[in-house]
């Protein structure tokens, strides 16, 4: 493994990592900020008892996230001084803001997390909600940054030099609105779906289970209403991809060769010798309309684009289907849950062990969707770390042996999610002890013996 | 003007970093020499804001690449092995922090937390001290064909880098002594807060000694510069001055008097340091420097940076404040 190649793996997976987190942080809130609403209007225990349970995992997750987030603040520089040299002063301002907001939302958590019996209720809810809104805000500004690589703009670029530097140009750049509305939305879906499913699971052993039965469709109606607008806002930033970027279309479909019109390629494997991809199936048109709105339109293939600013084209093909497929799943869960949801003799179904198991099932699909959008956009991308302005291996470090540190953070994050995994599955554990609503007896145990007893289980 | 108004702000934040986030990271040093007795008392005081004393450093990360980018891209190259060590130190102390304090119940598997919260918390602010020593020595060298020990290990890895990591160790260690003297609950943890606070306080004297010493033996006139120059004169006069008065408050036990007095010190320190550094950034070996003027990004920047800042001291301060003062009231 070279440098650059060490390199990018220590990067896509330092933000493969955090992106889980950072989107956790984003949605979560919000969860809380309905519950919590829900509670304060109807004094309903469950919905005091879910808050309260949630803000656990949050908490945890939250510094996950705050010190994945810091490491990847600094590995923009440990990894890319070349792009940080060039790009921070451009790019900066996204990054500014997104501190701030980022410090709003530490403050915001801290009272939100300890401030249960230090602030009166409403404050709380405000506080829970601009943990929150901050979350989002956050994320927002960084897609802008990751917009700005995509399709840089605020500066001339002359002779190598970045001259006319217009930060504010920049942080609005042509990619920021399509792909921070897409992520935002995908935030919501993951999270919404990955904490119904682990719901789902836990209610299929108890069904009368009060608090995994709210548990579960509040965050699955948050997930599904996401799910809905997932092709939609999908739509919005394909569309602005093929216009922008035709490689990363070209490579995302497979397209090796510029058709009139361009049939939709889906699934199969490409293959770069032969240009042409294998066991795929395809729907004439389709590809026409869906990239540029009408069905003859021309679609732009690889073989229109120079051989050394190609896109690897398997892994950003099958990254997309990956990412098509598990988004269509969760649409069609989505619409059932919504038809089983909308008359009082179908709703029994959404406690049917069928239904419950599919919900479990369906626990990671979001976050597989949303690391696969990821991995389309970032690979997408390449050579190129600022499209057309500056390849990648031109930006990344002089410093050897980045082989190690990819390494050690590879052996860190590993680590760090098997503790993970632990923690929360003593969380689930002990769930039906310390929350009231989540046991028959509506007791709440707290003694330590019982709650060893039940984490040996 | 733009400049010095952003260098300003990054001083501060760097500051409360040193002050808060630094309490933060003693508190785990502190607890490694105390054990046991002392780990609720340090969970409880640290738990609802190092979150956000950790931004501190993000701001002042943020505000280096956006408006000095070349300073940037110098130190995570010629500083990329202290700087993830000290990365690696952060993952670890926050990590483990959060997961035994989120646990349903403290039980045997936390003696692995308890380990890496103090470890991380030692080694943390070492390596943190070990990277602003390099900076502030002046052995990065500008050549990157140098050799690898010349180019990547040289600069931090020598004496006065590790006094420095040293004094910023006990500094914060210090710094979150002399904090939970008012959080503690018991008489007995009082006291040996009290003592300590008292004793790193010496110690970091003596340090304080030893890194003009050893700044000396490596070729940097460092207390000649500080007798120069009149700020960093008075600094170091006020700083000394302090440590009677300091100790008088530790003994009278005047919580909130103390603090300030404690605050006001390490400030009188920076300020002292700054007027010293001023306006380098980064010190080459060739005697060139990045200064904060030949490596500033442009008027533009510059005028966003502004705003940025001027708009986030004016949201985030007040809440911030609003969140301590919640957590300093008893319930």
């Amino acid at each position: 493994m070279d440098v650059l190649t060490a390199a990018r793996m220590q990067m896509a997976f330092s933000l493969g990592w955090h992106i889980i987190f950072a989107c956790i942080g984003m949605a979560m809130p919000f969860f809380m900020a309905y519950t919590e609403w829900k509670w304060l209007k109807t004094g309903e225990q469950v919905y005091l008892d879910l808050t309260k349970a949630w803000s656990k995992g949050v908490a945890i997750f939250f510094a996950v996230g705050a010190v994945s987030g810091t490491v990847l603040a600094f590995e923009l520089g440990l990894l890319w001084p070349g792009f940080m040299e060039h790009a921070g002063d451009i790019i900066g301002m996204p990054f500014s803001w997104e501190g701030s907001a980022f410090f709003m939302e530490a403050i915001a958590l801290g009272i939100f997390l300890y401030g249960w019996n230090r602030v009166n209720k409403w404050m709380h809810w405000v506080s829970g909600l601009v943990v929150g809104i901050s979350g989002v805000l956050s994320g927002i500004f960084v897609v802008a940054a990751n917009g700005w690589m995509n399709s840089p703009s605020g500066f001339d670029y002359v002779n190598g030099e970045f001259t006319n530097i217009d930060p504010v140009a920049a942080m609005f750049n042509d990619a920021w609105f399509t792909q921070a509305l897409h992520m935002t939305f995908a935030a919501f879906c993951a999270t919404g779906f990955a904490v119904a499913g682990v719901h789902a699971i836990l209610l299929l052993k108890d069904k009368d289970n009060l608090f995994h039965r709210k548990a579960t469709q509040v965050a699955l109606l948050f997930g599904a209403i996401a799910a809905l607008a997932m092709p939609i806002t999908g739509d919005i930033a394909a569309k602005d991809v093929a216009k922008r970027q035709p490689a990363k279309l070209a490579a995302m479909e497979a397209l090796y060769h510029t058709e009139r019109p361009a049939s939709l390629i889906i699934g199969g494997i490409p293959n770069d010798e032969r240009q042409e991809v294998d066991y795929a199936l395809r729907i004439p048109y389709a590809l026409s309309f869906l990239a540029h709105g009408d069905f003859n339109a021309e679609v732009i293939g690889l073989d229109q684009i120079p051989d050394d600013e190609e896109p690897p084209v398997l892994i950003t093909h099958l990254a997309f289907q990956i990412m098509i497929g598990c988004g269509g799943l969760m649409l069609l869960i989505a619409l059932a849950f919504f038809w089983f949801s909308s008359s009082a003799k179908r709703r029994p179904i959404l406690l049917r062990n069928w239904w419950l198991k599919l919900i479990g099932l369906a626990t990671p699909l979001g976050f597989i969707a949303l690391e696969a959008g990821w991995t389309v956009t970032e690979v997408g991308r390449q050579p190129w770390i600022i499209y057309e302005v500056m390849r990648t291996k031109d930006a990344v470090t002089p410093v050897p042996g980045i082989q190690y540190s990819f390494i050690m953070i590879l052996a860190i994050y590993t680590l760090l999610t098997l503790v993970l995994i632990f923690l929360m599955r003593r969380q689930i554990k002990t769930v039906s002890l310390l929350y009231a609503s989540a046991n028959k007896e509506g007791k709440v145990v707290k003694d330590k013996a019982t709650l060893e007893a039940a984490l040996k289980e | 003007m733009m400049v010095e108004f952003v260098m300003l702000v990054m001083g501060v934040a760097l500051f409360f970093y040193t002050v808060l986030g630094g309490a933060d990271f003693g508190a785990g040093i502190i607890e490694m020499l105390t054990g046991e007795r002392s780990i609720r008392t340090i969970s409880k005081a640290i738990a609802p804001v190092w979150e956000a004393n950790h931004v501190w450093l993000i701001l002042v990360l943020v505000v280096i690449f956006n408006g000095f980018p070349k300073v940037f891209s110098t130190m995570s190259i010629m500083l990329h092995i202290p700087l993830l060590l000290v990365l690696v130190g952060m993952i670890f102390r926050g990590t483990a922090f959060t997961f035994r304090h989120y646990d349903v119940i403290e039980d045997s598997s936390h003696r692995y937390y308890h380990f890496c919260f103090r470890a991380s918390s030692l080694l943390t602010p070492f390596f943190l001290g070990m990277t602003l020593g390099a900076v502030i020595l002046g052995r990065i060298s500008p050549d990157l064909n140098a050799g690898f020990y010349a180019v990547f290990i040289a600069p931090w890895l020598n004496a006065f880098c590790i006094g420095m990591g040293l004094f910023t160790t006990l500094l914060f260690s210090y710094v979150s002594a002399v904090f939970l003297i008012g959080e503690v609950e018991t008489e007995e943890g009082r006291q040996i807060m009290i003592t300590y606070s008292k004793r790193s306080l010496i110690a970091l004297m003596l340090l304080g000694a030893l890194i003009m010493a050893l700044a000396e033996w490596s070729g940097l006139a460092l207390f000649q510069q500080f007798l120069a120059q009149p700020i960093s004169l008075a600094t170091i006069i006020l700083a000394t001055l302090l440590i009677p008065l300091i100790f008088r408050t530790i003994e009278k036990r005047q919580i909130n008097t103390m603090r300030v007095l404690v605050g006001g010190q390490v400030a009188v320190i920076f300020i002292g340091w700054a007027a010293v550094q001023f306006p380098d950034f980064i010190r080459f070996n060739d005697g060139t420097a990045l200064t904060i003027y030949n490596t500033a990004a442009g008027a533009a920047t510059f005028r966003q940076l502004v705003i940025a800042l001027t708009v986030g001291v004016l949201i985030i301060l007040p809440a911030f404040f609003y969140l301590f003062k919640v957590f300093k009231q008893k319930v």
